[in-house]
């Protein structure tokens, strides 16, 4: 495996400013499309008939191969990363609505009616009981969208040099080094699974009031008869 | 409330004209059969459902004209499933309302601490999150949750409907002490007649369609049903159940047939009685013998009959008192003091004597002069 780490000149760059630039390539369109998300989730949590339209959007949009995107793109954002980020942000939708959308509407009726009951107004209550008890289902999405985006980034190689890792598959056919080829796809894989390690970390920071073990997400009302008496439950 | 109505657009009519006095500082309970219009009338105490027509005034100010969320942060709020915020500890769910009126985080806390102790929840659970609690225990903070910023209010939509018959009890007597302790006006939905009969100082019956069927105190609404519909919502035993509300306390206790085990023999006065109540050295009861099965100086448990449940005069009701006495094989009924020592024993008979004086008494009170009259009303 000699020169498994000697990226060609031809990027200018290191192996590790690579990994930077594809984390930054991945990871800023699963933001974007995040922000996007939010607002358009909420609206179909609102208003229930926006919400099969919207999804159907979002999957056409996922079914455009990203080269067309490219095609249509690089008139106007050239071959920068902007052009590769861009519908990486779209393809994230396609996850992250339907996610937001069934976290929010899986509070329980109950709580809802509870916080109206108290005098929560609907801003307030939107961000202190249903995106908070989303959260699990949100992250879920994310891990998706985050794994999906770490992938195709490399199709960026495509179009001058903006595929980060992926442009190690390009030089090793170029160059007839296969290495690069294996250097490429482990690099990515081992990125992929630690940010996936990541968002769990997250949630698992954000999620102290979820039930754990046994996996999965809560079955809020069905388990509960199941869970030990707070008396055991201390000894633990 | 006056004449307040509720239809929806589509022309359904939950609630229809309902006019209710709603008494300070007391439970009232709306009870009926579901589809009647009692979650929507509590609902629309608070506004979360706006009345079509009508007016609901509390104090005299109307309820419509004021800030709605203002409203509803001074009415406690309970629901079936508790509804807790899932992601808060139980001290931040409880602490929610405090917060949100600008109390302060020390002093929200605090108050939240006072309010567990007040609902019977151990503070070490105040750390805890909903899913560690039991079904019961959820509830009791749903209450806790309810009082915390001491709302003079409490709106209770079924609260207890969704735990098993034991705890449902023990979450039943925790409120009436609370009511006791605290004296807030409570407004209470429910299905479940006993559960009405039992909390409730005034009870709205509702029919189908959001009428009010009956508004009485529990007692009247035993006795004296307004029409078929209430009377078959009470169920088949309302006269035994309205026993609940006649005092055991004139009841004539007779020491006679009582011998405790180290006595030797029957006394004297039980002479002819079937059966002898035999107690222990410290007056407990430990149940019914033959008089021919005991002998001198010693007493054979396995031999003894059940005694059934014991009665307290004065605390229990004389429906407790003629449960006992059905129970027991003798036909008596037995009498202990608050320590559970034998005060007397007393028979079917003398019970049936006190139920007839009893109702003779309400009757009289209800309907001056005319108590003959309800007697001789026989139901279809």
């Amino acid at each position: 495996m000699n020169g498994f780490f000697d990226i060609p000149s031809d990027l200018d760059n290191t192996y590790f400013g690579l990994i930077g630039l594809h984390l930054r390539e991945a990871l800023l369109p699963v933001l974007a499309g995040l922000l996007a998300a939010l607002p358009v989730a909420q609206l179909c949590v609102r208003f229930r008939w926006l919400y099969p339209p919207v999804l159907g959007v979002t999957t056409v949009f996922y079914a455009v191969p990203s080269l067309a995107v490219f095609v249509v793109l690089i008139d106007y954002t050239g071959q920068t990363e902007l052009t590769v980020m861009i519908p990486l942000a779209v393809y994230s939708l396609v996850v992250l609505v339907p996610a937001i959308v069934d976290g929010v509407r899986s509070v329980p009726e109950e709580t809802l009616a509870a916080s109206t009951a108290m005098g929560f107004g609907p801003v307030r209550r939107y961000l202190q009981v249903q995106l908070p008890i989303a959260v699990p289902a949100i992250l879920a999405g994310l891990r998706v969208a985050v794994s999906a985006s770490i992938s195709l980034v490399s199709v960026g190689a495509l179009i001058g040099n903006q595929g980060a890792l992926g442009n190690l598959l390009a030089d090793a056919q170029k160059y007839g080094r296969p290495e690069l080829a294996v250097n490429s796809v482990l690099t990515t894989a081992v990125l992929a699974v630690l940010c996936d390690a990541l968002l769990v970390l997250i949630r698992n920071l954000l999620t102290p009031w979820m039930p754990r073990g046994k996996g999965g997400r809560p079955k809020q009302f069905a388990a509960r008869r199941e869970l030990p008496e707070p008396e055991e439950a201390s000894a633990r | 409330m006056d004449s307040v109505t509720k239809r929806y657009p589509d022309g359904t009519v939950a609630v229809d004209h309902l006019s209710l006095e709603i008494p300070d500082r007391a439970i009232t309970v709306l009870v009926g059969p579901s589809g009647c219009g009692k979650t929507t009338t509590l609902r629309m105490i608070n506004r979360m459902v706006e009345p079509t027509e009508g007016t609901i005034l509390l104090d005299g100010d109307d309820l419509g004209r004021q800030p709605v969320t203002t409203l509803r942060r001074s009415m406690g709020y309970v629901i079936q499933n508790a509804g807790l915020f899932q992601h808060r500890t139980i001290l931040d769910n409880i602490a929610t309302v405090p917060r949100m009126i600008g109390w302060g985080k020390q002093k929200s806390r605090e108050r939240a601490a006072e309010l567990m102790e007040r609902v019977g929840l151990d503070a070490s659970l105040g750390k805890r999150y909903p899913y560690q609690l039991s079904g019961g225990q959820q509830q009791r903070v749903g209450v806790a949750r309810a009082l915390a910023a001491d709302p003079p209010v409490l709106l209770m939509d079924e609260p207890f409907s969704a735990v098993d018959p034991v705890v449902r009890k023990g979450l039943q007597d925790e409120l009436l002490r609370i009511q006791d302790e605290l004296g807030k006006t409570i407004v209470f939905v429910t299905h479940d007649i006993d559960e009405a009969i039992k909390l409730g100082t005034m009870v709205a019956v509702m029919r189908t369609g959001g009428r009010l069927a009956q508004f009485a105190p529990p007692a009247e609404l035993l006795s004296d049903p307004a029409d078929e519909f209430v009377e078959d919502f009470l169920g088949a035993d309302r006269g035994i159940r309205r026993l609940s509300f006649f005092p055991s306390a004139g009841l004539e206790l007779t020491r006679g047939p009582v011998v405790r085990a180290d006595a030797a023999g029957a006394p004297p006065a039980a002479a002819g009685a079937p059966y002898l109540l035999v107690t222990d050295a410290d007056d407990r009861p430990l149940g019914w013998a033959r008089p021919e099965d005991l002998t001198a100086g010693s007493v054979d448990a396995a031999r003894l009959l059940s005694h059934g449940r014991p009665f307290v005069p004065g605390t229990d009701s004389l429906r407790a008192a003629l449960d006992c006495a059905v129970l027991s094989p003798a036909g008596w009924a037995v009498a202990v003091n608050d320590g559970g020592r034998v005060t007397g024993v007393v028979s079917q008979q003398t019970i049936a004597e006190a139920i007839r004086a009893a109702h003779d008494r309400t009757a009289a009170q209800e309907t001056p002069g005319a108590g003959s009259a309800d007697v001789t009303k026989v139901a279809p």
